[in-house]
């Protein structure tokens, strides 16, 4: 901040400064000095100064020392030859007997960030290292990584790494610690520093007498420590138990991080640590500071993606309070609608009725996105209460509705007949853009459910011209397309008069070549626009399958506990289902990612008992059927099984118990009958078909996989053959 | 690790910077400032980045507290140490604001100096900092003897049967050695947060009890203290002692230097308190109120003339009759469009106003006693007004605190300090609820 007359002000203090009288009274300097630093702070260059700064650095008085060792500090790097005449001063003090001042003097010497000051520092660190005081250890560890980074491509000096591999030993908690950071930025060209095991069990063991961040700190280095043998690692896991119930969020977070680190192999462990870190997590969430109760709403998520069920009895906890930030209330509600079940869904959707009528426009409209979620499930009790919601009359609330309307009815076609009649019987405009291309998809898709439709259209046909958005005039121009081809009559006279409108009059160039678009297909024949234009009305997965899938913790565990699940996310699940609206095509791509990550957990020379499958993300019908027909087949062979005869759920969910997703079966007494499975193991994608003709005895298996992995195949047939006989014997 | 910490005023003026690693340039702050401004409140504020730098940040006192790092860090590690860093600025300068962290800079500095070391948290313990603090603090308002007379927001009963002056615990942990020297003293507060909703007919629909005993010491040396909690605390779901007045918490969880030898069969705290403060206990309950819910509201909503919504609300307090509840304020969300309001309170000391940014009229009452039944009608004009309007009426929610109250019921038998010091040291115990949220349907 340039502060008016700031050139005099520094002038006046150089004066005041160099005043021999001032000098001698020591009071008036110092009050000198701690207004340079203010200058300082508030951004003013007085690095002009430096030369009588330095010559204040001569005094007995500590908090002088300190404020001037700052000042130099701070434009050290700017006049590196005047500092060079500090340098004197500060070595002299390197020697003083005064513990603090010793340490003082090392740590700002290490502060001075010019080139060539190693020359200087490495004998005053070299000796402190042996200090026989803690405070001076400290600082010096500490000054071997500063220096290390005055100097970064020079060769690392094996006689300091050294003596830092012994300071682990050093009976101060601070310097232990200390050198582990140390160590870790001088060697991080060679990956670190090495946590063997005699180092990471003194360390186990002298986790008690460290500090809660000292603590933390540890225990994300020991994430480095690969325990031997079993027995070892419940050993570690053992010593660590206290620290999940810590009064310390952030060491509870670290100890969890760990445990599911170390245990990942361990299913029930991770479980046990996640439900016994549930309350502390919990009690982050209605910490205090507002911030932490963030962090810990974040983290709850990143739980719940693995364990739905962990806080499903806490929901109330995360009813929003009414002096909240919106920040928190949006991951409350994003949260509650993850909880909802059979018994509480009334008290849950009554709370988040009323959030809608909410005085942030942005709260409000989320809150009724979160009542739409659930009505995916729970349609029936969700629709009254949106329905009711469109009697207040209000812009952003009728709109939130009518956006959230549609993708209900993308995603569950059974209330389209409920959401057609609503909308029928009489909905205010929506002003917004969004809301108005909402009302148009309903009117375009469903148009034949809705009486009054066609007369709505026209409505916005005739304001066209004052409608300012283009994104709306394209919806409009689709929805009219589509209501032209299951209601002709009515239709296409406001048809023509639109599309004259969109290619004659409208500056807009992609709404005009939208309209040639149509134009020239209406041209080649209604049965022919047909085909192009009309697509599914609803979201074709199989809905029976789109439960939410429990990811395995591995898919998060890197990421907790970092800035990752914090950072903003610019868009809610709810614009993702818009998107997945208007293109109903997946990228098969796309969703193999997911599964690509396990390649990390177990390399291609993994022997095949390693080999594990999983579910991964769902596919959806269009990729998998692309897919299946891009692949070869690269499998068959007779299971030697016969199909089980029990109810299609039974085997569905035993199919899942072994993650192997079913995507489709024909009925139980068709002949042939068929079945598609699939599943993902080690990066991997298995597609699988089973078959059984009129005359075979047994089930014909046929896999197809990308990329190709023999060893994945062979696992994926004896789990399979193992679940087909398991039902046969039943 | 930390790059850069530093502090602003909520206007953005630069109140404290330090670089610890010389790894980024101080325009990070403007960096800073521009991208907190410039959010639009839906957004997640706590962490932000820019170029590969994350801005993480609390608010404490109206100020932004920021750290800067170019590393994936613990964000509670972080979060946790601005806060600590917020409160152990607090100890140290007496009270938090953007007056009294400008008029102690230099103190502040020296602190930052000590707590990190190129960007690594080297201590934040006041026993530990203290050796090296030598700056003295400027308390931004003196300590007079008209405070003195001042009766407190809390009521204290200890031995003394004096009562504590509510600006008794805001002053800087150091300066004991000046004039007000003799001031040895030691506060402990059992604080419980009270988040409650209450549906539209009464029912208690959720309650939770977020409570913390702390302790703030003002004696340059302290050595072990006990705290006497209820004897017949319980803890946990099943385990239940003595007959029905017993008291529950859910679960608990001590500070690390908290010694619970005695804790099992006696329910003492034995601690030896550093300088400043510290939580020793937090306990939460939870879906149970073992009390009534202090205020019960019965509203009624009526559409009067055509264009005029008359609230009529009749607030009662359920405490016991010799308490009191201070600083109750109502919020009731009002239908949009309303322009204007008349009221009938009664009594002079209330006030009420209507807030048309945020759709809602906020109703006033400085002291509420126990037992008491208060009741106001609220007139609100409201132009276009139709039936569907009335929905907006509600949630009502409330802010208040509770001084010498506690939900849960627990209670601090006696605060000894052993071995017994000499008569200088006063010992104080103040109990306070605040309601954290507090949400009544209509």
């Amino acid at each position: 901040m340039p502060y008016f007359g700031s050139e005099e002000m520094v002038k006046e203090l150089k004066r005041a400064l160099s005043n021999p009288h001032v000098q001698s009274d020591r009071l008036r300097y110092k009050n000198y000095i701690t207004k340079v630093i203010r200058y300082m702070t508030q951004g003013l260059d007085v690095s002009s100064l430096f030369m009588d700064m330095v010559k204040a650095s001569a005094t007995v008085d500590i908090v002088q020392k300190k404020l001037v060792y700052l000042y130099m500090c701070t434009y050290a790097s700017d006049k590196p030859d005047l500092a060079l005449l500090a340098i004197n001063t500060l070595r002299k003090d390197c020697a003083d007997p005064n513990p603090m001042v010793r340490g003082l003097a090392l740590r700002n010497m290490c502060n001075f960030r010019m080139p060539g000051m190693t020359e200087y520092i490495e004998q005053p660190i070299v000796a402190a290292l042996r200090d026989k005081a803690s405070y001076v250890r400290r600082v010096a560890v500490l000054g071997c990584a500063k220096m290390h980074s005055l100097q970064p491509n020079t060769e690392i000096d094996g006689r300091i790494v050294n003596e830092l591999y012994a300071l682990l030993r050093d009976p101060d908690p601070v310097v232990v610690v200390n050198c582990l950071r140390a160590l870790e930025e001088i060697l991080k060209d060679e990956g670190g520093v090495v946590i063997n095991k005699p180092i990471a069990h003194h360390l186990l063991n002298r986790m008690k007498e460290l500090d809660s961040w000292a603590q933390s700190e540890v225990l994300n280095f020991l994430l480095r420590y690969h325990p031997r043998s079993d027995d070892e690692l419940f050993d570690i896991l053992s010593l660590l138990d206290s620290f999940l119930q810590s009064s310390h969020a952030h060491v509870v977070v670290s100890t969890l991080r760990l445990f599911l680190h170390l245990a990942s192999a361990h299913r029930a462990v991770q479980a046990d640590a996640l439900l016994r870190t549930s309350a502390p997590l919990l009690a982050t969430c209605s910490a205090v500071s507002r911030e932490l109760r963030f962090a810990g709403l974040c983290h709850v998520q990143q739980v719940m993606r693995s364990q739905p069920g962990l806080f499903a009895t806490h929901y109330k906890r995360f009813f929003c309070g009414y002096s909240e930030p919106s920040y928190i209330k949006f991951r409350k509600m994003e949260i509650l609608v993850e909880l909802v079940n059979d018994e509480n869904v009334s008290l849950v959707l009554e709370e988040l009725r009323s959030y809608c009528t909410d005085v942030s426009p942005e709260l409000a409209q989320a809150a009724i996105a979160a009542i739409g979620r659930i009505a995916r499930t729970y349609s029936e009790k969700c629709l009254d209460i949106l329905t009711g919601l469109l009697a207040l009359k209000q812009d952003h609330i009728t709109s939130a509705v009518i956006q959230t309307f549609r993708d209900l009815v993308w995603f569950c076609p059974q209330s389209t007949a409920a959401v057609c009649q609503t909308v029928e019987a009489g909905v205010d405009r929506p002003q917004d853009s969004e809301g108005k291309q909402a009302l148009l998809w309903l009117l375009g898709a469903h148009g034949d459910q809705m009486g009054s439709a066609p007369y709505v259209m026209e409505g916005y046909i005739d304001g066209l011209k004052t409608e300012l958005s283009s994104t709306v005039k394209m919806e409009l121009l689709t929805a009219t397309v589509k209501m032209f081809l299951c209601r002709p009559a009515e239709t296409q006279d406001m048809l023509g008069r639109l599309l004259h409108y969109c290619i004659e009059e409208e500056s807009d160039v992609c709404v005009r070549d939208r309209a040639l678009l149509y134009y020239r297909l209406l041209q080649r024949g209604a049965e022919e626009t047909r085909r192009v234009v009309t697509g599914p009305k609803s979201d074709p997965s199989m809905s029976v399958l789109t439960g939410r899938q429990e990811e395995p913790i591995s898919e998060w565990a890197s990421t907790f506990n970092t800035l990752g699940p914090l950072a903003g996310r610019d868009s809610c699940p709810q614009t993702d289902a818009i998107s997945a609206a208007d293109q109903p095509s997946y990228s098969a791509g796309e969703e193999l990612l997911p599964g690509s990550e396990d390649v990390t957990l177990s390399g291609p020379g993994d022997t095949e008992e390693e080999i594990s499958l999983s579910l991964g993300a769902p596919l959806s019908h269009e990729s998998f059927e692309k897919m299946w027909l891009d692949l070869e087949i690269l499998h068959r062979q007779a299971l030697g099984v016969s199909r089980p005869r029990t109810a299609p759920d039974t085997l569905q969910a035993s199919l899942q118990l072994e993650k192997i997703q079913t995507l489709a079966f024909t009925p139980a007494d068709t002949v042939p009958w068929k079945a598609y499975i699939y599943t993902r193991s080690t990066g991997t994608l298995i597609l699988a078909e089973l078959l059984q003709g009129a005359t075979d005895e047994s089930l014909v298996l046929s896999v197809k996989q990308q990329p190709v992995n023999q060893h994945a195949i062979r696992r994926f047939v004896s789990v399979l053959k193992s679940v087909l006989q398991t039902l046969n014997l039943e | 690790m930390i790059s850069q910490i530093f502090i602003l005023s909520s206007k953005g003026d630069h109140l404290i910077y330090k670089d610890f690693r010389g790894e980024e340039s101080k325009d990070a702050i403007n960096v800073f400032y521009e991208m907190v401004t410039a959010l639009s409140g839906n957004q997640p504020p706590v962490v932000m980045s820019h170029k590969g730098l994350n801005f993480i940040h609390i608010r404490q006192g109206g100020l932004y507290w920021v750290a800067s790092t170019n590393t994936n860090p613990s964000p509670f590690t972080i979060i946790e140490f601005l806060n600590r860093l917020a409160a152990l600025t607090k100890d140290y300068c007496g009270s938090l604001s953007e007056k009294s962290v400008r008029m102690n800079f230099a103190l502040i500095y020296e602190l930052l100096d000590e707590m990190v070391d190129f960007g690594y948290i080297q201590t934040t313990s006041t026993d530990i900092l203290k050796n090296f603090i030598q700056t003295e603090a400027v308390s931004s308002k003196p300590f007079s003897l008209f405070d003195l007379s001042n009766v407190g927001l809390f009521g204290a009963e200890t031995q003394q049967s004096k009562v504590a002056p509510s600006v008794a615990a805001s002053r800087p942990i150091m300066s004991s050695r000046g004039e007000q020297g003799g001031k040895n003293e030691i506060f402990v507060d059992v604080i419980e947060r009270l988040s409650v909703v209450i549906g539209s007919k009464g029912v208690l629909m959720k309650a939770d009890i977020q409570g913390e005993i702390r302790i703030k010491c003002f004696l340059p040396t302290c050595s072990e203290m006990r705290i006497g909690l209820n004897e017949e605390l319980s803890i946990g779901k099943s385990e239940l002692k003595g007959y029905s007045s017993a008291v529950r918490v859910d679960e608990c969880r001590f500070h690390q230097a908290v010694k619970l030898d005695e804790f099992d069969t006696f329910r003492i705290l034995k601690v030896c308190p550093s300088q400043g403060e510290q939580t020793v206990m937090q306990y939460q309950l939870c879906d149970e109120l073992p009390c009534a819910p202090p205020f019960q509201l019965f509203p009624s909503v009526e559409k009067d003339y055509v264009n005029r919504v008359l609230i009529f609300l009749k607030l009662r307090c359920d405490l016991p009759p010799k308490s009191t509840a201070l600083n109750v304020s109502i919020t009731v969300p009002v239908p949009k469009g309303s322009t204007s309001m008349s009221q009938e309170l009664s009594s002079p000391d209330q006030t009420a106003e209507l807030q048309p940014k945020n759709k809602a009229l906020l109703w006033e009452i400085p002291r509420f006693p126990g037992g008491a039944q208060l009741s106001a009608l609220f007139k609100v004009d409201v132009p276009g007004l139709s039936s569907a309007s009335l929905l907006e009426v509600g949630p009502v929610s409330m802010s208040f605190e509770l001084p010498k109250q506690t939900c849960t019921g627990l209670q601090i038998r006696f605060l000894r300090l052993s071995p017994t010091q000499t008569g200088l040291s006063q010992r104080w115990v103040r109990y306070v609820t605040h309601s954290d949220s507090y949400t009544i349907r209509i």
